[in-house]
């Protein structure tokens, strides 16, 4: 065990599997020399490199459709765009090529490959580089969505990303990235990708998020003071969803609020409502509330703490479910 | 098999050479001293400008920041070469062209803090707010040149962007349209040699980035880009065969990013010493000076003036981006549409 953040359990958990499968190879702009604009691939060119960690040309589009062409023909690409705003091209290719290849070739061809993506807003960043788009990939069908909220998950995560062998979009909580430390272990291990993880038991209402809103809603229970019984739910993977983990929470507590960086309207905490609503409605004791983003293009950094949902938001939605 | 020369050599264009000497008479463009004054004197307001918002941005009062310098002259050049009426679409770092064209360095420096209210006015100055999505905003201007076009305006619409650029489809599918509708729109690649950590050898195997042109069936000119003459000439001959019905043009101009990428960025990573140094020699604000002096509109008294005139210019810009009262939370439910929808209203109500 080693106490280290997300970076660098991201950036081992990438060192081993490409020790211990010579398919896996990162593609990105500048994760070479450069070691990526996160440094998150800090190391790797030196000690596999040109042909194993390559810089690209600048196009997103052309790293996610060579990759898909690679993966088919036995490769483990594992890609990376420097921010989330930069994604949105690659769905054309994500949507109808990676997310049915499997399909349209009768299942003859399948495409292994890891797209990952510095997620959300927080760290005063410039305009497109602080988007939560995971609605955008969970609703593309043939595509596993992953998103990791601390260093031990994602480290687990990612070796099983890498290992899957369907098209995996990996959302790494940027403003988590130096932000917390954690025991990772040095061996390696894999996270199914279809568990939800209960990461504090209650009984009196289930908190459900997701990434970077795990740590802002862990802060905020805190300020609670133990005021209630709540239970809190890490999703970890968004598609396949561990309905179990949430259907049997909800039912327990009766009472539910999920939260969500992205704007409201068709966001993925909608999903997780109908969930509960198909398989718990006769449980529930209130109606579930979400506290999300709102409907507006994320804001510039001035405004940006305002979108983004905060302690306030997430105990007062805590409070109108439990005084139902 | 057929023999087909494949091979395009463009010839850099090149009027004022490193050592501040005219080394090419018949392309020196008409000239009168003032004209030439206010080049050197933007030139350096761009400078001092960019100086000044790296300082800014070290003491974390602007965020990342992407600073300009070694490449006034392919700003300043080309920004004055544009008439009032053309269309100006830029990237992040042209921040000079900016400045030329009147936009207000305080709001430039609110933009840079992350506050949206620098991007106002723009239809004052006919630019397009920043666009960082690398090349995202070529096929824009081309769609502003086609609409000139058919509503029969003289505007051309002037676009810049990066070497790194020009590897994203939206560079291939703007210039392929341009090219397909003639419409009248300038493209000026600031082939600054790096793309981040990328070099410009490894974002293309061609030769140059201006042979593109050739594929497109469009004009192609590769300048100079730290000879601000050259760069002058070359895109307001650009920007006058587009207005006049000829078609667009492609530009290189070949120049340098002094500083790192962004304020987020360590070149020593990836680019050697050496190079730097070698650029440094080229520098495009010396070099005027050098010709300045030479014929007699450059002295040290001039000299003082004109950095003390920018040092004083981009202090009350600063005073002023200072002094500037927070955005109101609320602005965030501004201008998304143009009426607002119920959800939307409802959020805002909740905000309040
Ligand atoms: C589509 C997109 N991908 C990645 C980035 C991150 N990024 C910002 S600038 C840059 C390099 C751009 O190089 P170039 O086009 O040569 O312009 P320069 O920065 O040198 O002016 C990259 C990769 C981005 N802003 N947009
Ligand atoms: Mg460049």
């Amino acid at each position: 065990m080693t106490r280290m953040n997300l970076v660098q359990a991201i950036n081992l958990a990438l060192k081993q599997e490409m020790e211990r499968d010579s398919t896996v190879v990162l593609m990105g702009e500048d994760v070479g020399k450069d070691g990526g604009v996160f440094r998150v691939t800090e190391g790797l060119w030196q000690q596999f490199g040109d042909s194993r960690v390559i810089d690209t040309p600048l196009a997103e589009v052309g790293i996610i459709s060579v990759a898909i062409g690679m993966a088919i023909a036995g490769m483990k690409p594992v890609t990376e765009v420097q921010f989330d705003g930069f994604s949105l091209p690659m769905l054309d290719q994500l949507y109808n090529h990676a997310g049915r290849m499997r399909k349209r070739s009768q299942g003859k061809y399948h495409v292994p490959l890891v797209l990952r993506i510095p997620h959300g807003g927080g760290i005063r960043a410039l305009e497109h580089h602080s988007e939560s788009l995971e609605t955008f990939f969970t609703h593309i069908p043939g595509i596993k969505v992953v998103a990791p909220s601390g260093p031990y998950n994602a480290k687990g995560l990612l070796v099983s990303s890498i290992r899957d062998p369907d098209p995996v979009v990996f959302l790494e909580p940027k403003r988590v990235y130096r932000a917390i430390k954690e025991e990772v272990p040095e061996e390696e291990y894999e996270i199914p990708l279809n568990k939800a993880e209960v990461v504090q038991e209650g009984s009196d209402i289930t908190v459900i998020a997701w990434g970077a809103m795990q740590k802002i809603v862990r802060e905020a229970i805190e300020q609670l003071n133990g005021k209630y019984s709540i239970e809190i739910i890490d999703l970890l993977t968004l598609y396949p969803l561990d309905r179990n983990t949430v259907i049997d929470s909800v039912k327990k507590t009766g009472r539910c609020v999920v939260v969500q960086e992205a704007p409201r309207t068709c966001g993925y905490g909608a999903e997780l409502i109908a969930t509960i609503n198909e398989k718990a409605l006769l449980s529930l004791e209130a109606p579930v509330q979400r506290v999300t983003g709102y409907d507006v293009p994320m804001p510039l950094p001035k405004l940006e703490n305002y979108y983004i949902p905060d302690a306030t938001r997430i105990n007062k939605a805590i409070e109108t479910v439990m005084s139902f | 098999m057929p023999k087909n020369d494949i091979r395009i050599n463009f010839e850099l264009f090149q009027i004022l050479n490193e050592d501040g000497r005219i080394v090419n008479t018949r392309d020196m463009p008409q000239l009168k001293n003032d004209d030439i004054k206010r080049m050197y004197e933007l030139m350096v307001l761009a400078r001092v400008f960019d100086d000044t918002a790296l300082k800014l941005q070290r003491e974390g009062r602007l965020l990342t920041y992407a600073s300009l310098q070694g490449q006034e002259a392919s700003q300043i050049g080309s920004a004055i070469a544009l008439q009032k009426e053309d269309w100006f679409v830029p990237s992040y770092r042209e921040n000079g062209v900016f400045i030329a064209r009147g936009h207000p360095m305080d709001m430039l420096y609110q933009y840079w803090a992350g506050d949206e209210r620098g991007m106002d006015k723009l239809d004052s100055i006919n630019g397009l707010p920043v666009a960082i999505p690398v090349g995202s905003q070529i096929p824009h201007a081309v769609g502003i040149a086609w609409a000139n076009k058919l509503l029969g305006k003289r505007s051309v619409a002037a676009v810049y962007f990066g070497d790194g650029a020009t590897s994203k489809g939206d560079f291939h599918e703007g210039v392929n349209f341009a090219g397909v509708f003639q419409v009248p729109c300038v493209f000026i690649c600031q082939n600054n040699q790096w793309a981040i950590s990328v070099s410009r050898k490894k974002q293309t195997a061609s030769e140059t980035i201006v042979q593109k042109a050739i594929a497109y069936g469009i004009e192609g000119v590769l300048v100079d880009g730290n000879d601000v003459f050259a760069v002058f000439k070359v895109v307001r001959d650009a920007v006058e065969r587009a207005r006049s019905g000829k078609g667009p043009t492609l530009i290189e101009c070949y120049t340098y990013r002094m500083q790192n990428h962004t304020t987020a960025d360590d070149w020593k990573k990836y680019r050697s010493e050496e190079e730097v140094e070698r650029w440094k020699q080229k520098d495009p604000i010396e070099r005027l000076k050098k010709y300045m002096e030479s014929e007699g509109i450059w002295d040290e008294n001039y000299e003082k003036m004109v950095w003390d005139d920018a040092r004083t210019q981009v202090s009350e810009a600063t005073r002023k981006f200072e002094s500037v009262e927070p955005p109101s939370p609320l602005d965030m439910f501004k201008d998304v549409y143009g009426k607002l929808p119920p959800e939307i209203e409802e959020q805002r109500k909740d905000f309040e």
